[in-house]
């Protein structure tokens, strides 16, 4: 089994995918399974490409055969085939989730059905860039995926989320533009994009030199990453898009930063000169990000905030800069693509069953809806890092990263991620006693559905609600007859348990998960594997 | 590596009004000055490529080294596509934010001026729990937090 010919399809499927589903627009059915099918295939391609390298160590493609330095290389090592099968397992169970609300809410007839190509093209873009062996390609694969991000974020186009999506295209135009300068800066001083090149490269460059290229990327990514002082735009736009856009935003595009970021330490700049800068934003990052959360009144918001929290335990285990350090954050980042993702999917269907995301508004959940409960509830445990659970061996593992590390500053960081996981508890825990706990009654301002719904014997599967668009007039024209929608539609539910059994999976398999973080991150820091297999001019 | 001041001035000169412009709150100059800043990026990949030459058209009788770079060029072209996408995003984002609000200027998020403003006290989390003395209650007399069967 040839591996270079595997690398480029997790970028080449999904871009036919969403051609196939531009073609198939006015046939929403099989629009949904066209979609379901590209990204279920391409999960297929980078398990294989995964099981490949597992062993066998980085796999550099060299497109259109051009020799090493100078072409454009795809590589796959340990670190970017494991982010690319959890992102497309992730991207998969959202996919599902949105197909369920579709095909409930039956909105392929409205303006929305550019949902799925454009959802196919923002996963091309995020392969694109796990994928990328040169700085220009990175750029690029970020492009894609904003952009696409764009569309989705203003889906529907509502007064909020043109708001919202202003304020998000204008931060993110601004951090790519600063990539692009940065990109122009080392193209300058060295001649070369190739990250493995550069990597030789760099660190003939004066001290000084260094220091500006690495900070003006570190500050590119950390805008996309959300770290801390350029964490402001996140928690702003992301609770406004559609609830499976915000889960598969919280759950890919920041870890994308982040993975540039690991990028930029471990290969272009390995000597840890701004170790301590990133030590203290990651600090910053987690505690201010957790104390916005626990001030948060509605469901999305917190976990927004959460998200921005939870970035700063990664780049905590990337300053720290050991093997442990590194295998932890890459450990954590899983962990967390994952469980932030089913998170916003759970508080998605609260919306739907509750008609609100409000934590003022919203009560009894538990005893109306006792599979939500559960299904908020373990991710929730899961996220706050509760013993069992695959969020606790994360912390875990950064924890004893920390002391190991040893410096005061280390200790220091120690304390705030141990303050840090108490304070996500705080608030998983508040919207678990005011949204399942308390009864509907006792809100400060409760919502009319959850007060006129009795408990039901036959479940929530056979509920149903009036169509509530204020776009559509239910009593004539094409949409009359269909008053009526599902309000937990059996895919959306099934999609968000299958991701929640996923998070629990991570638990469980945890140990040969580890064992492959630590694999992965000893690979990076020892920097050669993936220059050798860039430099050494694989077959094209 | 030789540089052209010219371009460098001009590229000075872009970014600092293109920054100014991001900074206003009106919409429609927000988006120039994204522009101006994406034109003023794509001249520092310009200038990275050193003194113009010939065409990187192979020819035996051009020394290799006197050829123009045309790397800069492509990463130039494919960046002027990409903020051709993105303006034109913008616009339709400015044109439905004006069919929607009449307004041509970034927006105030509502729910952050609401947890800005909100008390620090919490009805249900912060008031004083009273302590009952007896199992009976006083005609009367309310339970503190209702019923909570």
């Amino acid at each position: 089994m040839n591996v270079a010919a595997l690398v480029p399809l997790p970028v080449a499927l999904p871009f036919l995918g969403a051609a196939l589903a531009f073609v198939l627009v006015r046939h929403p059915k099989a629009q949904r399974r066209a979609s379901l099918a590209t990204v279920a295939l391409t999960l297929a391609v980078e398990v294989l490409v995964l099981a490949l390298v597992w062993n066998a160590g980085p796999v550099a493609v060299h497109l259109g055969g051009w020799a090493p330095p100078f072409g454009i290389a795809m590589v796959a090592d340990q670190f970017s085939s494991l982010l690319l099968v959890v992102s497309s397992a992730v991207s998969l169970a959202v996919l599902a989730y949105a197909a369920g609300q579709g095909a409930a809410d039956d909105d392929a007839r409205g303006p929305v059905s550019v949902f799925h190509p454009t959802y196919l093209l923002l996963v091309a873009g995020v392969s694109n860039a796990f994928l990328a062996g040169d700085l220009f390609n990175l750029y690029v694969g970020f492009e894609i995926l904003l952009t696409a991000s764009y569309v989705l974020m203003t889906l529907g186009g509502t007064a909020s989320r043109v708001r919202a999506g202003t304020t998000y295209v204008v931060v993110s135009v601004v951090s790519s533009m600063l990539f692009l300068v940065s990109i122009a800066m080392i193209y300058g001083a060295t001649g070369t994009v190739t990250l493995a090149d550069l990597a030789v490269k760099l660190a003939a460059l004066p001290q000084g030199t260094q220091n500006t290229l690495h900070i003006l990327l570190l500050v590119a990514f950390g805008i996309k990453a959300a770290v801390f002082p350029l964490s402001f735009w996140l928690p702003d736009s992301y609770p406004t898009a559609p609830a499976p856009v915000t889960a598969v935003f919280a759950g890919l595009l920041t870890k994308v930063g982040v993975y540039a970021i690991v990028r930029t330490e471990t290969l272009l700049f390995p000597g840890g000169h701004f170790d301590t800068v990133l030590m203290v934003v990651a600090l910053l990052t987690m505690v201010i990000g957790i104390l916005g959360a626990v001030a948060q009144t509605d469901i999305k918001r917190m976990l927004s905030f959460t998200l921005v929290s939870h970035i700063g335990y990664m780049i905590f285990g990337v300053a720290v800069a050991n093997v442990l350090g590194l295998a932890a954050a890459i450990f954590y980042i899983i962990h967390h693509i994952t469980v932030q993702t089913s998170l916003f999917m759970v508080a998605g269907l609260i919306e739907r069953r509750g008609g609100t995301s409000s934590l003022l508004r919203l009560g009894g959940l538990a005893k109306m809806s006792p599979l939500l409960a559960v299904l908020y509830f373990i991710p929730a445990m899961n996220l706050s890092g509760i013993p069992p659970f695959s969020g606790f061996l994360g912390k875990m593992g950064l924890l004893e990263a920390g002391v190991a590390a040893g410096t005061p500053l280390a200790y220091v960081l120690v304390a705030g991620a141990v303050l840090a996981s108490l304070l996500t508890l705080l608030a998983m825990a508040r919207v678990w006693s005011r949204v399942f706990w308390r009864s509907p009654a006792d809100a400060e301002n409760p919502e009319p559905v959850l007060l006129a719904t009795a408990p039901d014997s036959s479940g929530d599967w056979n509920m149903r609600a009036l169509r509530t668009s204020k776009y559509v007039d239910a009593t004539e024209g094409r949409f009359a007859g269909e008053t009526e929608v599902p309000i937990l539609p059996r895919m959306m539910v099934y999609s968000t348990l299958g991701l929640v059994v996923l998070g629990i999976a991570l638990t469980v398999f945890a140990a040969p998960l580890f064992e492959l973080s630590v694999h992965a991150a000893e690979s990076m820091l020892a920097r050669t594997p993936y220059i050798t297999a860039v430099l050494s001019g694989g077959a094209p | 590596m030789s540089v052209n001041l010219t371009l460098l001035l001009v590229m000075g000169v872009l970014f600092a009004v293109g920054i100014y412009l991001l900074l206003e709150r009106s919409l429609t100059r927000v988006l120039l000055g994204l522009m101006l800043l994406a034109n003023a990026a794509n001249i520092l990949l310009l200038a990275t490529g050193g003194y113009a030459g010939p065409a990187p058209i192979y020819d035996k009788s051009i020394p290799p080294q006197e050829y123009n770079d045309p790397l800069p060029q492509a990463f130039i072209l494919t960046s002027i596509v990409i903020s051709f996408a993105v303006t034109a995003f913008m616009l339709g984002i400015i044109y439905r934010s004006w069919l929607l609000g009449r307004v041509d200027e970034i927006q105030d998020d509502r729910e952050d001026r609401r947890v800005a403003a909100q008390d620090g006290y919490d009805e249900e989390e912060d008031s004083v729990i009273p302590v009952e003395t007896s199992d009976f209650h006083a005609p009367g007399q309310t339970v503190s937090g209702g019923d909570r069967g």
